[in-house]
């Protein structure tokens, strides 16, 4: 009984280090840094942690001299001064690497990208700025960023204080209305790394994920192509029927579907939705069948968010479906 | 005079405060838990039920769809749907012609003049179907859930009393009295009588 709570607390523990979203499975350049001086400052102390016992420990089975003969005044400053000169100079170092730590994890190079991240309960939404204004695109919560280029982030809020931090590539950095925080993201490895809005925000905040997808620049480029286009015209029966359904209903009053009339902002742009991997930030993976699950029922699934449910019929909801699904 | 006496008597005093006190502390902590249950999820038959607005023929005012006071006036009361209408006002736009209620290109909403009545079930049919010079229909964008949400919050606007349910605060600069202290008895002396404007036509 005993061992098995114990394996149970183990397992728990380990759980933590799957590398789906861990600091210690770093893959960007700040969270690199991040994880070397965290580690440093791990060992300093544990050498210190270690010093320190040592010495308690000799102190108390230290035999006592018999005559209780003071310790000389000299003896006494040799150590205290020594403890305390040590101390000073270990914190002295860990505040020195700290600072370059700090300086090295804002981007010297020119960023190569740049992308307004606009979080909302509980959402959020991707604007790959371009100088061309026909080549900016709109998406949600998939980042996709060419590996070993650096991607800048201009962070803003349009509700309450939320926080983007994807731990394996930066550390994190609060979104406040109002204002504009910078973050840069420099993915070393190819890779689908998850990150999670780190502070509290409401109801719904724990399904508040997103995915930054680094990959390499061709295949970058093949996708940010992709998403400039306009949403794809369906071919099925199903589909085009579920487009019909999607412009007559509520839908079109608060999403996006470009090269259709349907241009509302308050939701996330639903252009090429079918391309990503989650829907409902990270909620469920998308299929038709999740899709219409959304669909039929979104305060179900994630109550409080501000998706109402539109009272639809099975045949409306699995067009709209198989039309969700072929916007990729 | 007996000062061990005395003594004694005030040590009782103060242990029976001190018990009091955090009674009273203990009864605020347990009144605190109580929270106002928020409804997310309208079943879609309370909604089609609530979509029964009962209009006068002429189209101003009538009376809510009974399962209306069934559920207790829902949108008038809950702080949650308060809210949800506020973020609605601004999402479809409503501050394009009606400003922050003060009206604009569209008529005011809290100069105590509703063109179409002051009943709840008036402004949310106001919304649902649209009104003459102007005021499109909102039916084919927004949910039966939502229009009830915006119709609540648009008559605590033009409140000329004081409400114990608020929707939450502005983001933004405050232009006009919260919505819960009575914004149009704050605005407008109540011993005026609301004058119509040119716009909204002759009185019905």
């Amino acid at each position: 009984m005993k061992s098995t709570s114990a394996l149970l607390l183990l397992a728990l523990l380990v759980s933590g280090c799957t590398g789906a979203q861990s600091i210690l499975n770093a893959e960007g350049h700040a969270a690199i840094e991040l994880k070397e001086l965290i580690l440093w400052i791990i060992c300093v102390c544990a050498v210190v942690w270690l010093l320190v016992m040592i010495a308690l420990v000799s102190a108390l089975v230290r035999q006592r001299d018999p005559d209780g003969g003071a310790i000389s005044e000299r003896k006494a400053a040799v150590a205290i001064s020594g403890a305390v000169g040590a101390t000073v100079l270990v914190i002295t170092g860990l505040t020195i690497t700290s600072f370059y730590t700090t300086r090295a994890l804002s981007e010297a190079s020119p960023a190569e990208l740049t992308i307004d991240v606009t979080a909302q309960q509980w959402w959020w939404q991707f604007t790959y700025v371009d100088a061309n204004p026909t080549r900016a695109f709109v998406t949600a919560n998939e980042l996709h960023i060419p590996v070993g280029k650096v991607a800048r982030l201009r962070l803003k809020s349009s509700d309450v204080i939320h926080s983007f931090w994807v731990p394996s590539l930066a550390g994190k950095r609060d979104l406040i209305a109002g204002r504009e925080n910078m973050l840069t993201l420099r993915a070393e490895r190819p890779g689908i790394y998850r990150g999670q809005c780190a502070e509290f925000c409401g109801l719904q905040h724990s399904h508040m994920a997103l995915f930054v997808i680094a990959e390499a620049q061709a295949d970058y480029e093949r996708w940010a192509e992709r998403q400039r286009g306009v949403g794809a015209e369906p071919t099925e029966a199903e589909a085009v029927a579920g487009k019909a359904v999607f412009m007559a209903k509520q839908c079109a009053a608060c999403h996006t579907i470009r090269g259709t009339k349907a241009s509302g902002t308050t939701g996330p742009d639903l252009t090429h939705v079918g391309s990503r991997r989650t829907i409902a930030a990270g909620l469920l993976e998308i299929t038709r069948g999740s899709l219409a699950a959304w669909i039929a029922d979104p305060q179900t699934l994630k109550p409080g968010n501000n998706m109402p449910l539109v009272p639809l019929t099975g045949d409306e909801l699995r067009q709209l479906a198989a039309y969700m699904e072929s916007l990729r | 005079m007996m000062p061990g006496k005395v003594l004694n008597v005030s040590v009782a005093h103060l242990s029976a405060t001190v018990l009091l006190f955090s009674l009273l502390v203990g009864l605020s902590a347990l009144i605190g838990l109580e929270r106002q249950p928020r409804q997310f999820r309208t079943d879609p038959p309370v909604a089609a039920a609530l979509n029964q607005l009962r209009l006068m023929p002429s189209g101003i005012g009538g009376a809510p769809p009974e399962i209306y006071f069934a559920l207790d006036r829902p949108y008038e009361a809950s702080a949650y749907d308060l809210s949800q209408g506020k973020r609605l006002y601004s999402w479809f736009g409503c501050a394009s012609c009606h400003g922050d209620g003060r009206g604009g290109a569209g008529p005011s909403l809290l100069d105590g003049w509703w063109s179409y009545g002051p009943s709840v079930v008036a402004i949310a049919a106001s919304i649902r179907d649209g009104r003459p010079r102007g005021m499109p229909a909102f039916h084919n964008r927004m949910t039966t859930d939502q229009i009830w949400q915006l119709a609540g919050y648009v008559k605590t606007i033009g409140a000329y009393s004081a409400s114990l349910a608020a929707p939450s605060r502005n983001d933004d600069k405050h232009t006009r009295p919260a919505e819960n202290r009575a914004p149009a008895a704050i605005l407008f002396h109540e011993d005026l009588p609301a004058q119509p404007r040119s716009e909204q036509g002759p009185p019905p």
